[in-house]
């Protein structure tokens, strides 16, 4: 293996690029899980977001268009979901699993028209400092608008959560729904735009992937991603830093497995290939031990269904 | 006891309606893998069946089927709803398909690149893909400046075996300092892993990349890195017009035609297929000029030759990575060495996963 220095800067930058969806997707359900409610439709979320974001470079040949498109058509998804939990008192679990199916047919069908069209090249920032500065370029320079964005969101996640007063709300009506609507907050409404913001990240998610990353619409794209970042808010312990870090060692054993493969370790590769997830629960197990910050962190009422008495 | 006889006769006359109405409704079902917009291997055999559905015989077909149990459920169902012959179109339906087979006796069914007919309505059927390999190979050990060929693979079958041995002894032949890394997958179709496999390659010094999964994402990022890159299953190259240099093209439309004619004309046997470059089940896309024209002339006369059975991919001596004699010299692998090849031939690197 080639080890010089700007081989691991090329390596590291292609670590970021990979965890992207993840920190995305992950960051938004986590602001949706500290308001109580537990969405399981990421999956089918970023899948939308992915099909519309693609089908409105196609039509519009637009990228600024379409990567609103797909943030607005994962918070049109979303919508549906807040309605059926939050007006009509469903079960999260069930109706987020509906979503993610729902989700998938329904990308599906929409792309049918959209299969086998080459996407177009995204525009990259500061590519000449990529080139001209040795292992910082690749990690700092060169990369998409929205890997900047992914990497600020977790940090103004946190700001968000625990400095400011609206945070303070969200975590408010996560814990105890019933004193927080005594306090003369509108409960429903916060879980509304909790919900919203959460189908809006996991739309442009989607959108890293098919204007991005892999430019290009194919079938079931997102190919598990979704229930990877569903999994990290949980085993971060719904801290916004932790889902970062989560996010990065999971792009990065992932991207490492392959490069040892191709340096040909003698390790067996179905163990390289479930080494991401194993890493990645056992790293996040570790950091987050101290049971009375998890307590701080855990929004008590995940998952419970609210309705005001009259 | 008269009610009971009511009973069975009604059922009786329902079942009898049903088999003659099925009978004239003679229907072909196909089982995919994976979508069929992938634009690789289930695209090919979705084309097999519109070919199917245009020669006038009423097909469906069920996506996106996963191995396993649901695989057993899915084949059932369209064995129970009255489809008369079945294709099954992935390895890993292998022994689903038999399973299915046994307790539907009258109905035909068609396993693609496997190799287990336990029951006479039960036939096999593949294509000589490593036929095209050899062209690959020789292009790209013509074409490789760092000698390092990177090879994204699937599962460690002995299809997927067999294609990397016959491109890497093809490739040894015109540059014997020729490389093959290889990485797993575990995936047919996971565009996001594809592309990280093949940019994992290309930092590893690999300068050409070829596949055999079934996305697009790997010629993709073979063109963003400006190297060479092969399509897989379908013509890819609008995917990467600068970067593609060929792709091997599977086309099971006029098999399938010909099996789904001959089940509903009662003509159909079990048999087991395996066509390759001269029957035209393997093809290859227009070759790329930007390898030069006598390179192009190479290929197409390699290409001629494969068809011909004047070359054959598997030609002696072949050596494994210990140096243990394979094929004699002189002399070609059997088919039956072919479809249970499970070990590298000298010049791969790394061990074939268990």
């Amino acid at each position: 293996m080639s080890l010089d220095i700007s081989f691991i800067g090329v390596l590291i930058g292609s670590i970021m690029a990979s965890s992207v969806p993840l920190i995305l997707a992950a960051s938004g359900e986590l602001i949706t899980e500290r308001s109580g409610v537990l969405n399981l439709g990421v999956e089918g979320m970023m899948i939308i977001g992915a099909i519309s974001g693609f089908a409105l470079m196609v039509i519009t040949d637009n990228l600024f268009i379409a990567i609103i498109g797909s943030m607005l058509s994962g918070v049109i998804i979303s919508l549906i979901f807040g309605f059926l939990t939050q007006s009509l008192l469903t079960n999260h679990v069930a109706t987020g699993l509906a979503l993610t199916i729902f989700g998938i047919g329904l990308s599906a069908m929409l792309g049918k028209n959209f299969v086998g069209i080459p996407g177009k090249d995204f525009p990259i920032l500061f590519s000449s400092l990529r080139e001209s500065i040795p292992f910082f370029g690749p990690i700092l320079f060169g990369h998409s608008i929205v890997l900047y964005f992914a990497f600020a969101l977790p940090f103004l996640t946190n700001y968000f959560l625990k400095k400011t007063k609206l945070g303070l709300v969200v975590r408010a009506v996560g814990d105890s729904p019933v004193s927080a609507s005594n306090q003369g907050i509108n409960v429903i409404l916060v879980r509304y735009c909790c919900i919203l913001y959460g189908g809006g990240m996991c739309g442009l998610a989607g959108a890293y992937l098919s204007l991005i990353y892999t430019p290009q619409w194919i079938e079931n794209m997102t190919a598990g991603r979704g229930w990877i970042a569903l999994a990290l808010v949980v085993f971060a312990t719904w801290s916004p830093i932790k889902v970062l870090i989560g996010a990065i060692i999971f792009g990065g054993i992932s991207i490492l497995q392959l490069h040892m493969q191709a340096v040909g370790f003698r390790i067996p590769v179905q163990f390289l290939i479930a080494l991401p997830y194993l890493m990645t629960i056992i790293v996040l197990v570790v950091i987050s031990r101290d049971s009375r910050k998890i307590k701080l962190n855990t929004p008590t009422s995940l998952g419970r269904i609210f309705y005001k008495e009259k | 006891m008269y009610k009971n006889f009511l009973r069975y006769l009604i059922s009786a006359i329902f079942l009898i309606t049903f088999s003659i109405s099925a009978k004239a409704d003679f229907k072909v079902g196909f089982v995919y893998i994976g979508p069929t917009g992938d634009h690789g291997w289930t695209y090919q055999h979705d084309e097999g069946r519109k070919a199917v559905e245009a020669a006038g015989i009423k097909t469906t077909y069920v996506e996106s089927v996963k191995y396993g149990a649901d695989a057993e459920r899915v084949i059932r169902q369209l064995a129970q709803s009255g489809h008369d012959l079945i294709f099954t179109t992935s390895f890993g339906y292998m022994d689903a398909t038999n399973k299915v087979a046994k307790d539907f006796p009258n109905v035909k069914f068609e396993h693609a690149t496997g190799y287990k007919r336990e029951h006479s309505n039960v036939s096999t059927y593949s294509a000589r893909f490593y036929q095209g390999r050899t062209i690959l190979g020789h292009i790209a050990g013509k074409l490789t400046k760092t000698n390092t060929i990177g090879y994204i693979a699937s599962f460690p079958i002995p299809e997927v075996i067999r294609g990397i041995n016959a491109m890497t002894l093809a490739a040894q032949k015109v540059n014997p300092n020729i490389k093959t890394k290889i990485v797993w997958v575990f995936s047919w179709y996971d565009p996001g892993k594809e592309a990280e496999a093949a940019q994992a390659l290309i930092d590893q010094g690999a300068d050409i990349i070829m596949q055999h999964t079934d996305s697009t994402a790997p010629v993709q990022t073979a063109e963003k890195a400006g190297i060479w890159s092969f399509g897989q299953a379908s013509d890819m190259q609008r995917f990467a017009p600068k970067s593609i240099l060929t792709s091997i093209i599977d086309d099971w439309a006029p098999y399938y035609v010909e099996r789904a004619i001959a089940a509903r004309d009662g003509t159909w046997s079990q048999q087991d297929t395996w066509h390759g470059l001269k029957e035209g089940m393997v093809a290859m896309s227009p070759y790329n000029k930007g390898m030069g024209a006598d390179l192009v002339k190479e290929a197409e006369q390699l290409q001629k030759d494969l068809a011909s059975g004047k070359i054959h991919s598997f030609t002696g001596p072949i050596y494994d990575q210990k140096g243990n004699i394979l094929v004699a010299e002189g002399k070609v692998a059997d088919d039956g060495m072919l479809l249970g090849m499970n070990v590298y031939v000298k010049g791969v690197e790394g061990d074939i996963p268990k």
